[in-house]
């Protein structure tokens, strides 16, 4: 828009010399058509993996939690581990939408949909642990304070598990309404350029019957404004509060101070590493990188970037302390992580989280799109490993050497964590196919600050003017 | 379904024109019934005179509303209604209320303000719209002017001239 200027040696965001009509008909285009014989494949391959899912739980629930490997010295294994990890995930996508919304950064806009999208479905799939991890999961509404005839017994207030339960049905409601609200008039969009009246009738349902009038707009925008000033500190809270289930605890390894901003870091770099696992392969798959481009996908690397290195002082700073405390418990647990029986994952979590990222020093491997890829794969695993070793190397030689264990999960476990993934994947890829993969109204509104066209339009401007003589951009350096 | 309408619209295939073109409609004396745009035109409210929506204002007493419940609710359960005693601690510790008593402002503030802006703007699933043109959630914007009896050929003539003037690509009477 005329009114906002922005210097005309940033990056364009959106490339291909679009317009308003492109932007709607590039985005719509994946939801119409015949289903693709590809897309069905990989639906219905990640639908009985979340099938695999459903068994192991069922079996969990008839024969319980004995069918697991956890047991009374590991008593939180790889179900917290999961938990925690899908959480983590979780993180990103209110990250992008809020955080970046107040500090108006611009590129948010080609990947928020998509990536509130994975929050709230990352979410759903972390909610499966502490559930069923109650054991007798028929009775996970006692967790809710409710008048009841056992005296009343409520729950405890000043417990962090509470607080858990708190935040993350806080945080999952709250991502929902503002991704949904989102939504609403792309929703409208697909609905004006549908052809038949079943989908008419369809999108207009979804688009609760929005027309876009200034008054209706005027009040979208400070909706969004607030939600997104609300969910800023949320989505801060919640990890705080995750991570409060380990800091308030008297465990040696987990009774640490630093837990708080050390897990929130954490999970803005798994929830990042997630975005681009994803979206650099919807990017591909539906021809979209001309909105995703390379200068999105740059600014996430530096936030990985930075954040993985935020998580690694944390893990130096855990050693350190470790040390210079001269409490014997504390030292030897993380010596214990380091070189125990555990050594692989604590390696694992070191390689992948705080060395491999340092290759992002490079603007040229920030650029790449197969490092990028390799690297967010990398660092999903390096992000469960760490949860797999702050949970388990934590506990399994706790202060009684006669009940010290080596824990390995069992099938069910295992299929239970393999099965969420499949369940994320349903999800995503239903998304994908029918709901606007991109926030359509957002791009059109930053287009004329950030196309390529306009852009190159300023730099010519410019150029007469002499402000920048002595710098020499053109669009090649963009690429 | 309300009864149908006439109006005349002004089609617009760029947002600095239709700023301007507002700014000179209204100067010109002529009521803008309404303005259609595919995103939202940042200071289209302003420059149609609309008034500043007070929503945020709502937000915050829901926020509020949240907070008390919480804090009075856990205040209730800890100090009066089950008192239970560990090793002497104070049964009501504010600090450890801290987190729910956030979360809970922050969820009441988020699904009032939500189910405010349905409620305001009159939109539910299901809801059969009024569509003007089909092409403004796309990339076109309208400009409408309602068409009553009190309005002759002439104020029509007029309008139509003053929007073509300030770049409208098309011009039309609609009913709906």
């Amino acid at each position: 828009m005329a009114s906002h200027f922005e210097s005309p040696l940033r990056e364009p965001l959106i490339n291909g010399n679009k317009t308003y009509k492109d932007i709607t008909n590039d985005i719509v285009r994946p939801t119409t058509g015949k289903i693709q014989p590809k897309w069905l494949f990989w639906t219905s391959v990640s639908a009985a993996v979340a099938g695999l899912f459903v068994f192991c739980i069922t079996w969990e629930v008839c024969f319980g939690i004995g069918t697991w490997g956890a047991n009374k010295t590991v008593g939180w294994a790889w179900d917290i581990t999961n938990f925690v990890w899908w959480i983590g995930i979780g993180h990103a996508g209110t990250l992008i939408s809020a955080i970046l919304l107040l500090f108006r950064q611009k590129w948010r806009t080609g990947v928020n949909r998509a990536a509130e999208a994975m929050t709230i479905f990352a979410v759903i799939c972390a909610g499966q642990f502490p559930i069923f991890h109650m054991g007798r999961v028929w009775d996970a509404f006692f967790i809710f304070p409710y008048p009841n005839t056992r005296g009343p017994l409520w729950v405890n207030f000043t417990s962090p598990l509470l607080w858990d339960v708190f935040a993350i049905s806080t945080y999952f409601t709250v991502s929902l309404l503002f991704w949904y609200t989102g939504l609403v008039p792309d929703f409208a969009t697909i609905r004006d350029q549908s052809k038949t009246k079943g989908r008419w009738n369809f999108y207009n349902f979804l688009s609760f019957g929005w027309i876009g009038t200034a008054k209706h707009w005027e009040r979208w925008e400070s909706l969004s404004l607030i939600l997104a000033g609300l969910s800023t500190p949320l989505v801060l809270s919640v990890h705080t509060i995750v991570s409060f289930d380990f800091a308030t605890s008297v465990v040696p390894g987990w009774h640490t101070t630093i837990m708080p901003p050390y897990f929130v870091a954490g999970a803005i770099f798994s929830g990042f590493a997630m975005v681009l696992t994803l979206m650099l392969v919807a990017r591909h798959v539906m021809d979209l990188k001309d909105y995703i481009t390379l200068a999105h996908i740059e600014s996430m690397n530096k936030v990985m970037l930075l954040t993985g290195t935020m998580v690694g002082i944390a893990y130096l700073t855990e050693l350190f302390t470790a040390w210079y405390s001269g409490n014997m418990y504390e030292s030897y647990a993380f010596a214990n992580r380091a070189m125990g029986p555990y050594w692989w994952s604590y390696f694992g979590m070191m390689f992948c989280n705080l060395v491999s990222p340092q290759v992002f020093w490079f603007r040229k491997l920030r650029r790449n799109v197969a490092v990028t890829f390799a690297m967010s794969i990398l660092i999903n695993i390096g992000m469960w490993f760490e949860r797999f070793v702050i949970i388990v190397t934590s506990l399994h030689r706790d202060y009684l050497p006669s009940s010290w264990v080596y824990y390995s999960p069992t099938w069910v476990e295992v299929g239970i964590f393999v099965g969420t993934i499949g369940l994320f994947m349903t999800l995503f890829l239903l998304f994908c196919r029918f709901f606007p993969a991109i926030a359509i109204a957002e791009v059109k509104s930053i287009l004329k600050v950030s196309g390529n066209q306009y852009r190159q339009g300023q730099l010519d401007e410019l150029k007469d003017q002499k402000v920048y003589d002595n710098v020499s951009v053109d669009s090649k350096n963009w690429d | 379904m309300s009864e149908i309408k006439k109006y005349l619209v002004g089609m617009f295939d760029d947002d600095d024109v239709l700023l301007h073109a507002v700014e000179h409609v209204r100067h010109a004396g002529y009521d803008i019934t309404d303005v259609y745009t595919p995103f939202p035109v940042h200071g289209l409210e302003h420059k149609m005179g609309l008034e500043p929506t007070r929503i945020h204002t709502a937000g915050f007493f829901f926020g509020a509303t949240g907070l008390t419940v919480a804090l009075s609710m856990i205040t209730f359960i800890n100090k009066f209604n089950y008192p239970s005693d560990f090793g002497g601690k104070p049964n009501w510790a504010l600090l450890a209320y801290v987190p729910i008593t956030f979360e809970h402002t922050v969820l009441f503030a988020a699904i009032g303000m939500t189910v405010s802006f349905y409620y305001l703007c009159k939109l539910w699933p299901g809801k059969k719209p009024i569509i003007i043109d089909e092409r403004t959630t796309d990339h076109l914007f309208a400009m409408t002017f309602e068409l009553d009896k009190n309005k002759d050929s002439n104020y029509i003539n007029a309008v139509s001239e003053l929007l073509k003037k300030e770049g409208a690509i098309e011009v039309y009477q609609k009913e709906v």
